[in-house]
């Protein structure tokens, strides 16, 4: 077999796949949060939209977004595939199970938070950036504005944030014990780092959404 | 004290199996958990039944074949022992304790709480020597090794190849145990020549034994007799890369 392949097959090559796919993304949360700031600004929207509309236009973005679209699948079906085979690594279940006792709660929840995470995207994806991208709608920041007058819509954002900072509280530290820097010298680091991916960034885009739903109902109302 | 058994009982590999609820009876705290065993079973021989196979040998934590799960834990309650280590003073009186064998594809049970782990023997032989040389015997000291890298190369030598860390492992993974013995002869001198080989061909022969992959989720440093480090994981990731490179 090539090498390649064989490496990314292996266990470890999978687990690898797994890091460094889940770090790409988590980068990619840091550009999003920052676009997203733009939404604060008392300017009907036009520096968010002015964005948005950067972002769909310039190609080399767009090249970038596919490649996000690849990193997500990647992601996901790498997880699927390792939940089954892992699954299957124990073909009969103990009676008496105490993992709690041995591990933190994040980490046995890595497949439901990344369930609900994947069921929280596709409405995110429907809701917004298919009116951005296919439909090709220009004011997107209305359409934030808007959606964020729902109540529904806001719990359902905020459960879902909870459930992304749970994703990387455990997710975070596994991929650079993956790839193999999470050293005693280093782990504290990682640690402190990781604070900002599992807590800071869920709670910018938590405070983004609950900023809207209080101070954006008016420009709601002008606008219609 | 009194306490109720729930032990899994199979008559060799093909058997399904099934929990018999067994009490023991009189039991002095001070005894070890293979000790309440032993009494169970000359009850048992006494009575004409077939005793509760188990594995065991040194009874003093460092031959690794006395595991099985207590309570769902692996080698029961308690941190850094083996089940040989584990004394009755740990449960109270009139308890019910499940004790089964090690759960993993890789490690079929051959009689009751006896599982086959030669699985771990073929992935040492794959990969976990150093090659010897011949000829006269070298100066001491003639092979310096620093302290702090001997002393982490002994931490990971204190394995003792027990599978508790499979066992409590959610995915079955044997990452623990595998980087242990990477680990240990990687940090050494003599470990040099087959160090790109060797963690190629060990993470090769455990896959192939059909055992999980690593989550990190650290149950198996939590539930290791020896307190191996995870860090060893993170070590044998490293080697890993470096070795396709
Ligand atoms: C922006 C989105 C996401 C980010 C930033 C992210 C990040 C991460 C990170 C950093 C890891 C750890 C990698 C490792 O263990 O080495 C991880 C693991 C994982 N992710 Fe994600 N992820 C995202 C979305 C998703 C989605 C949508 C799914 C599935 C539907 C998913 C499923 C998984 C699974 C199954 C694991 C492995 C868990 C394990 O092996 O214990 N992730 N993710
Ligand atoms: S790493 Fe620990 S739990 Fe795993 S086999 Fe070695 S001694 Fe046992
Ligand atoms: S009997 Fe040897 S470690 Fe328990």
């Amino acid at each position: 077999m090539n090498p390649f392949f064989k490496f990314i097959n292996s266990s470890v090559g999978k687990k690898i796949l797994m890091s460094l796919t889940g770090m790409l993304l988590s980068i990619f949360l840091v550009e999003h949060l920052a676009g997203n700031l733009l939404l604060l600004k008392n300017d009907s929207g036009e520096a968010f939209n002015a964005y948005a509309k950067f972002m769909g236009g310039n190609p080399i973005v767009r090249t970038m977004e596919i490649g996000l679209l690849g990193i997500i699948l990647l992601h996901i079906f790498n997880g699927i595939r390792l939940w089954l085979e892992n699954r299957g690594a124990r073909d009969k279940k103990y009676d008496s199970y105490q993992l709690s006792e041995n591990t933190t709660l994040q980490s046995r929840m890595m497949k439901l938070s990344a369930a609900l995470f994947l069921w929280f995207l596709i409405v995110h994806m429907r809701t917004f950036w298919f009116h951005a991208r296919i439909l090709g709608e220009h004011d997107i920041a209305s359409l934030v504005y808007s959606t964020f007058q729902q109540l529904w819509y806001v719990v359902f954002y905020l459960g879902s944030l909870v459930v992304v900072g749970f994703h990387l509280r455990h997710g975070f530290q596994s991929a650079f014990q993956t790839l193999g820097l999470r050293t005693k010298k280093y782990q504290s680091l990682i640690d402190f780092i990781a604070v900002l991916f599992w807590f800071v960034i869920p709670a910018g885009f938590a405070f983004i959404t609950i900023f809207i739903y209080l101070y954006k109902g008016n420009a709601v109302a002008l606008a219609q | 004290m009194n306490l109720t058994l729930k032990v899994w009982r199979q008559k060799d590999k093909n058997d399904e199996g099934r929990f018999i609820e067994y009490s023991a009876k009189n039991i002095s705290p001070d005894m070890s958990f293979l000790e309440m065993l032993d009494i169970v079973n000359i009850d048992l021989v006494k009575k004409g039944e077939t005793p509760i196979v188990f594995d065991h040998d040194c009874r003093e934590g460092i031959c690794g074949s006395c595991g099985m799960m207590i309570n769902g834990r692996a080698h029961g309650p308690g941190r850094g022992i083996a089940t040989c280590q584990l004394h009755m003073r740990s449960f109270a009186d009139d308890d019910e304790i499940v004790i089964e064998p090690w759960r993993a594809k890789s490690f079929p049970v051959l009689k009751d709480l006896m599982v086959d782990r030669t699985s771990f023997e073929r992935i040492m032989r794959s990969g976990g020597y150093t090659s010897a040389k011949t000829g006269g015997i070298p100066d001491g000291n003639s092979i310096l090794v620093p302290k702090p890298v001997a002393d982490e190369a002994f931490d990971a030598a204190a394995c003792i190849g027990c599978g508790a860390c499979v066992a409590a492992c959610p995915n079955s993974s044997a990452m623990l145990f595998v980087s242990a013995k990477v680990s240990q002869l990687a940090l050494l001198p003599q470990g040099q020549a087959e160090r790109e080989t060797r963690v190629q061909r060990m993470v090769a022969q455990m896959d192939e034994e059909k055992f999980g992959s690593c989550s990190n989720t650290y149950a198996c440093e939590a539930e290791c007799p020896k307190g191996i480090s995870v860090v060893h994981i993170a070590r044998l990731n490293r080697e890993y890369i470096t070795a396709q490179l």
